[in-house]
């Protein structure tokens, strides 16, 4: 069969399909109340504060309270919102976030219990490709909502959240192609197996430089979180927002940075692989990979609870002048070194 | 560089960062990110300083100036306030009120010729200045250390004779010496 969008390296049938995407689905939406509130106590340790540690034990069942303190608010719009756009707008951003987790390789092909099981998603021959189309969806979802809101702050932070997502996608993508030409692949299996005698964060350090921080443009996390400053933009795009659109945006973002740790992680991290040559079983794959995403995620944190936000100019000056040279000499002499050999 | 003689404490040394150009703007991207780095990690390490207000409290210090107590002679039972009204002239705030009555032989309250027969001091109007308890010439009231004078109604802020002269409960911890 000729493949018509991209090639899929291996293709279970279609119930183990389902029962892969319910787990991943399960799996990552049972994490990210737990990463929202480790983010919330890592930062206050790190602001010598305890942060939440009221509700439940040591304040772990503090998402369950907002969640339903979100979830029976009263839905409100505002009179000079566009109304189906403000309804789509936080569902394209949920869906866009979510589809890229598919693309998470958490271990190689499997047999469990004499079936064999990629876990993973899927293995596309496009991988980082298909992740930064979703990415660039998925800011469909704030410009349409922060323009269909038909407030300044919201319009404020569409328009800087368009601006950014230009700047630094352009920087992402092309960090990551140093390390596509050295796979020489674009499989994210491939590019992890491709890892097996040395961590390409190692020879790719710069790539690797490049792809953190425009990842952290990308999530709008500190210091690059102009679209949501709260302290002159109210909230930014999501300013009219309350109830569970707004727990649909703040989902979005959590979902995508840990799309983001995955990606780095598969890409930079060595995915399931473990240093110094140990080789665990199969089933401790999947519990290598969350970990290192839980430490892309720490990073995440400690980079907010350390630097200020940017001003627009610097964003945009660090953006075009530093990043993306810096991301192009990389891919080229890491072109001419795989050319050389 | 050092000064000629020894400045003492008090001097806080300045650091100098370097001047404006692309070698101060690599030392800010890297150096000075990563020295913000090493000291958000490091205060990981240190605990929080967080006092957990209502399971946990500040030690006050013994002359902290809380709620106002009214005092009894140890040994007669008898009130040391004798209706003066020296607090209420000397209250800025003008939230204590005093009415005097005379004791009888049978009828005796306080040590002196005269007693309060009515003490009020509205709490919400005070300023916590202390003035009262300077102005005492008999040290009847004194300032306590209950600070947790929240309550649902004005009214239950004004607190009579029989409240302040009550054996308070004790909700302050108190600091100690090295403290």
């Amino acid at each position: 069969m000729i493949p018509v969008l991209a090639d899929i390296y291996y293709y279970e049938p279609w119930w183990i399909q389902i029962i892969k995407s319910l787990v991943i689905f399960a799996v990552i939406f049972a994490i990210l109340p737990v990463l929202i509130v480790y983010e919330r106590k890592l930062l206050g340790r790190m602001q010598a504060r305890y942060g939440p540690n009221r509700v439940g034990p040591y304040g772990l069942a503090q998402p369950l309270a907002e969640i339903v303190k979100f979830a029976v608010k009263e839905p409100f719009r505002p009179t000079t919102s566009v109304g189906y756009l403000f309804r789509i707008a936080p569902v394209i951003a949920i869906v866009c976030a979510v589809t890229a987790l598919s693309l998470i390789p958490f271990g190689p092909v499997e047999n469990i219990f004499g079936t064999p099981v990629g876990l993973y998603g899927i293995d596309v021959s496009i991988g980082p490709l298909f992740v930064f189309a979703l990415s660039g969806i998925s800011f469909y979802g704030i410009m349409l909502g922060g323009w269909a809101s038909g407030s300044k702050y919201s319009f404020l932070g569409a328009m800087r959240s368009a601006a950014q997502l230009i700047s630094y996608e352009v920087s992402q993508s092309l960090a990551l192609i140093g390390v596509v030409i050295t796979a020489q692949t674009l499989s994210l299996t491939g590019i992890v197996r491709a890892q097996q005698g040395m961590w390409f964060f190692i020879p790719q350090c710069v790539g690797f430089l490049v792809f953190m921080i425009a990842s952290f443009a990308e999530t709008n996390r500190a210091p690059f979180d102009l679209v949501e400053a709260d302290s002159e933009l109210v909230g930014g795009y999501f300013t009219e927002y309350g109830g569970t659109p707004f727990v649909a945006y703040l989902f979005a973002e959590y979902a995508s940075m840990v799309v983001v740790s995955g990606i780095a992680t598969a890409v930079f991290l060595g995915g399931w692989l473990l240093p110094f040559g140990i080789h665990p079983p199969g089933w401790v794959d999947p519990f290598v990979v969350l970990a290192k995403i839980l430490l892309v995620f720490s990073f995440f944190i400690w980079i907010r609870a350390t630097l200020p936000r940017f001003r627009y100019d610097q964003l945009m000056s660090f953006g075009w002048k530093i990043l993306l040279p810096l991301a192009t000499l990389n891919a080229l002499v890491t072109a001419v070194i795989v050319a050389s050999k | 560089m050092t000064p000629p003689y020894d400045p003492g404490p008090d001097v806080i040394e300045v650091m100098r960062v370097p001047a404006p150009g692309p070698a101060a703007g690599a030392y800010r991207a890297f150096g000075a990110t990563l020295k913000g780095l090493r000291t958000t990690f490091a205060r990981i390490f240190e605990g929080p300083v967080t006092i957990q207000y209502p399971e946990e409290k500040t030690p006050v210090y013994p002359r902290f100036r809380g709620r106002h107590k009214l005092h009894r002679f140890e040994d007669t039972g008898l009130e040391k306030c004798v209706g003066c009204s020296l607090c209420a002239a000397a209250c800025p705030a003008d939230c204590i009120r005093v009415v005097a009555a005379e004791n009888t032989p049978e009828h005796r309250i306080s040590a002196g010729e005269r007693y309060a027969a009515v003490y009020e001091i509205n709490l919400s109007r005070c300023i916590f200045c202390g003035y009262c308890e300077v102005a005492c010439p008999f040290d009847a009231i004194t300032m306590g250390h209950d600070y947790e004078l929240a309550d649902y109604t004005r009214s239950d802020l004004i607190f009579t004779k029989e409240m302040l002269l009550a054996e308070p409960i004790e909700r302050t911890p108190l600091r100690t010496e090295d403290e």
